[in-house]
């Protein structure tokens, strides 16, 4: 069995596309195993941010599934696909990376475009 | 884009956070960078349990008698000196945090201290509900952004440390977000990056504890030490499948509640009778000895049952916590789960002094990333002790040495020529976690070690060279530079594994399975032109 995802995939300024990925589905996989499966099994390029990894603890993994702003690392993956996308109302950085940090904890002088 | 400052501290775990508080107390010019962002990446924020610290809040204590615990649970092998710093300096610590309002928890109007593992008496401070780790990043994180003298960024990787003369003129970090490589100039230059427990498959790290601190300390000539000691913490979460919630959870669970560690026989096999007194590292082998004689549970784990516990008890004990776990479908009062040994804690690190100097001029380290405080176990408690209280210690004495320093000219960033090598780092990198795990693990044997050896030196010659990044979140690239970094700790870990033929605390070898007073030393490790140099 299968789970089915369509990530976003793009950088700011220029026209994102989607990609489709098919990953081994098990009970209880969350979308952030299913993400990281994917680098490892097929495109270590896929950007994401996280890293607790499981715990739920540095709120880093924030994400769009389904049109909803969710946590990757507790939304379980279901058995059907399901759209991932980067949260709209941040700044792109790239794939799913958004900038989530506070302005005065970022690189003072870096400008990351808006998302058009 | 050139950036400069007095004190570089590279890590933004309690360690760090404290160090830039306490440097910037003593005038200096901070500059707290992390590739993750700030105060959310380390290990700190995912600290569930507790904190030791001889308060005497619970019962009369003296920092002596947490000294002599630490010492016991090290196992003969602690430097003194910084195990006295780490039990001496923690009430001030711990106070200090308390009038910046991390809210210990309290009873009757006193702050509560339960007894762990190892200790003699009621000795650990928390936070509820398993809420410590989140409670002192961000207590620490608040009060940086209210200190005009600290400059916090985040997604700021540093890859290198800049030397002139030998000394530590600060670093070249790669900005991740854009790929821009960034020199810092700085006077004096603290590491605080954590351990390498990444290296271990099953473990209970962030992403970022691959240790790229002692790799940084590594190549730019300072010395690492006890690096053969790995903690595994012996209850990590194994199944069913446990979202939202830290692997380690079950720890104040066990303080609170007790509860009963079970083989498949549903037999205690520790002898603690209900109660948590088990050290870590004896309880981790009893696991593995059920488990290979054929008395684990489904998963290759032990059972630890609450099933004495109402559904009372268990709100009052961890309120919110009982919900998250039913929505994971497990219920305590109904079934046991299972639990198994997990890489949590390094015991080794960098070796530095009671001022937390490197062998390095200028270069200082903080926190996990030290080696030496907790000898060969950790007893439960001590790593947010010896965050707050190195970092604190690291802090004053980059900020001093700092004032003392002129303001090195900036070096210019390096322009690596390596080609990429042909392999998915994210893949080999999972496939080093195998075996790392499988080899270098609580239990070890020449054989094993020899393969890891052979596996890591195969590894070498991708890894020689770190290319350049290509533009923004280069994650192919970041996972090169993990991989880099991975492999040489790794291969610390195993020489130093390898060469102590003994069993120690956490380094438990089955073809030497006693300790041997000969061994009473540590092992050093230094990196010279044709690779690493181990010493007595």
């Amino acid at each position: 069995m299968n789970a089915k995802l369509k990530v976003w995939r793009g950088t700011p300024g220029a026209p994102g596309r989607y990609e489709h990925y098919e990953v081994p589905f098990e009970p209880g996989q969350t979308v952030l195993d299913a993400l990281r499966w994917i680098r490892v099994h097929h495109d270590a390029s896929l950007a994401i941010r996280f890293s607790c990894i499981n715990a739920n603890a540095c709120k880093q993994c924030l994400i769009q599934a389904d049109g909803k702003t969710v946590y990757a690392c507790t939304t379980r993956l279901a058995e059907r696909e399901m759209t991932l996308e980067p949260l709209p109302n941040k700044a792109l950085v790239k794939d799913l990376v958004t900038e989530i940090a506070p302005p005065d904890e970022r690189l003072q002088g870096s400008a990351v475009p808006r998302k058009p | 884009m050139r950036l400069q400052t007095d004190v570089l501290i590279i890590g933004s775990g309690a360690a760090g956070m404290y160090a830039a508080l306490e440097a910037a107390r003593h005038g200096a010019r901070v500059m707290l960078v992390d590739r993750s962002l700030i105060g959310r990446g380390g290990a700190t924020v995912m600290a569930q349990m507790t904190v030791a610290v001889a308060l005497g809040e619970e019962q009369p204590d003296h920092w002596e008698h947490h000294l002599a615990d630490t010492l016991k649970a090290g196992r003969e092998l602690c430097d003194p000196a910084l195990s006295r710093l780490l039990c001496e300096e923690a009430p001030a610590c711990i106070r200090e945090m308390d009038a910046w309002g991390v809210g210990w928890a309290r009873k009757s109007g006193h702050i509560s201290q339960v007894q762990a593992p190892g200790h003699d008496r009621p000795r650990c401070v928390y936070v509820d509900f398993v809420n410590t780790g989140p409670a002192v990043s961000k207590t620490l994180r608040a009060r940086l952004q209210r200190t005009a003298e600290v400059q916090r960024t985040g997604d700021l990787l540093v890859t290198e440390l800049a030397l002139r003369d030998g000394a530590c003129v600060g670093a070249y970090a790669v900005h991740t977000a854009t790929g821009e490589s960034i020199p810092i100039a700085a006077k004096t230059t603290i590491i605080a990056t954590g351990g390498l427990t990444r290296i271990y498959a099953r473990n209970s790290a962030s992403i970022n504890m691959g240790g790229d601190g002692y790799a940084l300390a590594l190549r730019a000539g300072a010395e690492l030490i006890d690096m053969e000691f790995v903690q595994f913490f012996p209850i990590g979460h194994l199944a069913p499948r446990l979202v939202g919630m830290d692997p380690i959870m079950w720890d104040p669970f066990r303080y609170k509640l007790g509860g009963r560690l079970l083989n498949a026989e549903m037999r205690e096999f520790l002898q603690e009778d209900g109660r948590y007194v088990a050290a870590r590292d004896h309880a981790t082998y009893a696991i593995l000895k059920e488990v290979a004689e054929g008395r684990g549970s489904p998963h290759g784990g032990a059972w630890l049952s609450f099933q004495h516990c109402s559904e009372r008890e268990l709100r009052a004990a961890f309120g919110p916590v009982i919900d998250r776990l039913a929505a994971n479908g497990i219920d305590l009062t109904r079934a046991p789960i299972e639990v198994a040994p997990i890489a949590h804690y390094h015991m080794g690190g960098i070796r530095v002094d009671a001022e937390m100097r490197t062998s390095v001029p200028q270069l200082f380290a903080a926190g996990e990333a030290v080696g030496g405080a907790n000898g060969a176990n950790r007893l439960s408690g001590n790593a947010i002790t010896e965050a707050f209280v190195f970092g604190r210690r690291a802090g004053l004495r980059a900020a001093g040495l700092a004032g003392n320093t002129p303001m090195p000219v900036p070096a210019s960033a390096r322009a690596p020529a390596a080609r990429r090598p042909e392999l998915n780092p994210a893949a080999e990198i999972a496939r080093l976690q195998a075996v790392v795990n499988q080899h270098v693990g609580p239990l070890r044997s020449r054989a094993g070690l020899a393969r890891a050896l052979d596996y890591l030196n195969a590894l070498g010659a991708a890894c020689a060279q770190l290319p350049a990044p290509h533009g923004s979140v280069d994650a192919e690239w970041l996972d090169l530079h993990d991989l880099r970094n991975m492999r040489l700790v790794a291969e610390c870990a195993t020489r130093a594994a390898l060469e102590r033929t003994e069993s120690r605390g956490a380094h438990q070898r089955d073809d030497f399975p006693d300790m041997d007073p000969a061994w009473r030393v540590h092992q050093k490790l230094r990196l010279a032109a044709d690779g690493l140099r181990l010493e007595r």
